[in-house]
């Protein structure tokens, strides 16, 4: 087990990603992979407002059908080049982000998880009846595959693999500089408690609105590469389904785990390969599943193990829980003061 | 002035359907503070219920309903003790994720029982009647007829009986209230109960007039909570209020800006009533 943590870990599920494709017989298996690529990423950004900062965005789907929606209309449209129109989905979604939180930061717990899901709505109607720019219920076809980039040409399942896999590792690697820095920690701080971070001379505000952006921005990318991938869009596509997806994904891995999403999105993502019989039935299975795992298995698969592996630590070296316990203790008491 | 009128009725109409959805999911709120966000889907499970004892088995309406209530209430009571009651001390996070998987259980489910087509409930109240000079469909008084006297019998029983003022001791002092001996166990399902059964009567008194399908929920319930926001969270009064202007700014704008945007104007109202007060228009004083 031990040569499964840290950097080995991590090299082992790149070259499993790597040689997949050599071992998926068809290109339909591929596809899904690839689409499991994309899920992951967006699956990312919602861990880092959900899990690392602690508040329950509802329209991460939402964010991710703006991604989309902005390369299929650039793209088919206007004519604009892929790797424009992909550039300027992440900018898209992260200026609405900046003001959509700007509006429902403001907001805590509940509220603002209630909000979201109303703007989530207002997105999913917008894009639904504003038929002159999102063509409406019909929805987008011939969105253009990516573009070539010098001698790579992304037009077989297999490029498209290995392009969403770059970005899949880009995405996890900046992923892990921003949990690790000073930053990370302060998303964590408010996490645990708005005063004792504002308590810490964090600004609020700030770095709850920088973390929204963050996250949405993941999900705008990936919407823009899901729009390449699967090159048709829908307003299904902004439906609270895909946020609910999402939101299980996370919660399966780990949340507030930097591995729980991916593993989340692969495993679900797999049974429900497994499970394809029931076809829009799934939820009769995994709504009970979500619930089972929110009750015995809160942390997920990833932030479980992560947990029992911490406790054992502790047990070894009985001098460390006494002194983390005492900092824990210090800043309760100044909480509470 | 006749088509202001019938706007009228028609606001009152889906006001009074929204209260009654709201007034449930304000009630659950006040006492377990948790958004239960499966509420919509409880809605959707009385219209499929009174539905099937309608067509299935050809019982009367009010039979019908009577049973999609008592249905619904079951089920809201099983919700409360096999998922809400075992994450009573768990973080507001996990109260949330496990709404949502309620939801698409009783979504799928429905789809799996039903299929996803719509259906059409048949009702006995099918006549237009003519009431000064101005003609309304007969079902559309029913609504706001049952609405407003269920809206009436519940405040009695809130505030004039003991069972009642229990529920009330318990949405202001939890601990308090558990010290005069009130058993928040059987507080909480009883709440469950009477939410279910609010949903359940809402949806059966509106579907002869609208579609029965397992989606129905969604829009609903997120309008209901667009209600109990600018009603403030738990009160009472505001779900009523709240609901009555949803109703009627849907209907008024509908009819005077544009049909396929009326399911927005409730969320837009709701960003912008946050935008400038963060606390809801009508927050009881106490409250958060």
């Amino acid at each position: 087990m031990k040569l499964l943590q840290g950097k080995a870990g991590w090299t082992l599920l790149a070259v499993v990603a790597l040689i997949f494709p050599f071992f998926a017989q068809n290109n339909y298996l591929l596809s899904v992979a690839t689409q499991a690529f994309i899920m992951a990423i967006a699956a990312l950004g919602l861990n880092l407002i959900t899990g690392y900062t602690g508040q329950f965005n509802l329209a991460h789907g939402a964010f991710m059908a703006v991604g989309a929606y902005t390369v299929g209309i650039l793209t088919v449209d206007h004519h604009v080049p892929f790797w424009v129109a992909f550039l300027l989905a992440g900018v898209v979604t992260a200026t609405l982000g900046f003001f959509v939180g700007l509006l429902s930061l403001r907001l805590k717990g509940h509220y603002f998880s209630i909000f979201t899901l109303c703007i989530s709505y207002i997105m999913f109607l917008l894009i639904e009846k504003w038929e002159s720019l999102t063509h409406g219920p019909v929805g987008i076809m011939g969105i253009p595959a990516p573009s070539g980039i010098g001698p790579l040409q992304f037009g077989t399942p297999l490029s498209q693999y290995y392009l969403v896999l770059a970005f899949l590792a880009l995405a996890i690697w900046i992923m892990a500089r921003i949990v690790r820095s000073l930053l990370g920690r302060s998303f964590m701080a408010v996490r645990n408690s708005d005063e004792l971070a504002e308590a810490l001379g964090i600004n609020l505000m700030r770095t709850k609105t920088l973390s929204f952006v963050l996250s949405v921005t993941y999900a705008g990318f990936a919407g823009a590469l899901y729009a390449g991938q699967v090159r048709f869009l829908g307003p299904d596509l902004a439906s609270e389904t895909v946020t609910f997806d999402l939101v299980m994904f996370t919660l399966v891995g780990g949340i507030g785990t930097l591995l729980g999403p991916l593993v989340g999105t692969f495993l679900v993502t797999w049974l429900t390969q497994s499970l394809q019989f029931l076809q829009d039935y799934r939820m009769v299975v995994f709504g009970p599943v979500l619930i089972a795992l929110i009750i015995f298995l809160p942390d997920g698969i990833v932030g479980t193990y992560l947990k029992r592996r911490a406790r054992r630590a502790d047990t070894a070296k009985p001098a460390a829980p006494a002194a983390t316990q005492f900092v824990e203790t210090t800043a309760k008491a100044k909480h509470h003061a | 002035m006749e088509l202001f009128f019938q706007q009228l009725l028609n606001g009152l109409t889906v006001g009074g359907v929204y209260s009654l959805v709201a007034l449930g999911l304000t009630l659950v709120y006040g006492i377990l503070h948790v958004p239960n966000f499966a509420h919509g889907t409880f809605y959707m499970a009385g219209a499929f219920v009174g539905y099937y004892l309608m067509t299935a088995l050809g019982l009367n309406y009010w039979i019908a309903m009577l049973g999609a209530a008592a249905a619904v209430a079951v089920l809201a009571m099983l919700a409360d003790r096999l998922v809400f009651h075992p994450l009573r001390n768990a973080p507001e996070l996990h109260d949330m994720i496990a709404a949502i998987g309620i939801l698409l259980f009783l979504e799928a489910g429905a789809q799996a029982v039903f299929g996803a087509e719509f259906h059409r409930m048949p009702t006995p109240y099918g006549q237009v009647v003519e009431i000064f000079g101005l003609t309304a469909p007969l079902q559309r008084l029913l609504i706001i007829a049952g609405a407003f006297s269920l809206m009436v019998l519940l405040h009695l029983f809130l505030n004039y009986t003991v069972i009642g003022s229990t529920i009330i001791a318990m949405a202001q002092n939890r601990d308090g209230a558990a010290l005069v001996g009130i058993d928040a166990t059987r507080v909480t399902l009883l709440v469950f109960a009477i939410s279910g059964a609010l949903a359940a009567i809402a949806a059966v008194l509106y579907a002869p007039i609208n579609l029965v399908y397992p989606a129905m929920g969604n829009l609903v319930i997120t309008k209901a909570f667009v209600i109990i926001i600018l009603g403030g969270m738990g009160s009472f009064p505001g779900a009523i209020v709240g609901g009555l202007i949803i109703g009627m700014a849907e209907s008024f704008g509908g009819f005077y800006f544009s049909t396929d945007y009326k399911d927005i104007i409730a969320f837009v109202l709701l960003v912008v009533i946050l935008s400038f007060r963060p606390q809801g228009l009508f927050t009881p004083k106490g409250a958060r």
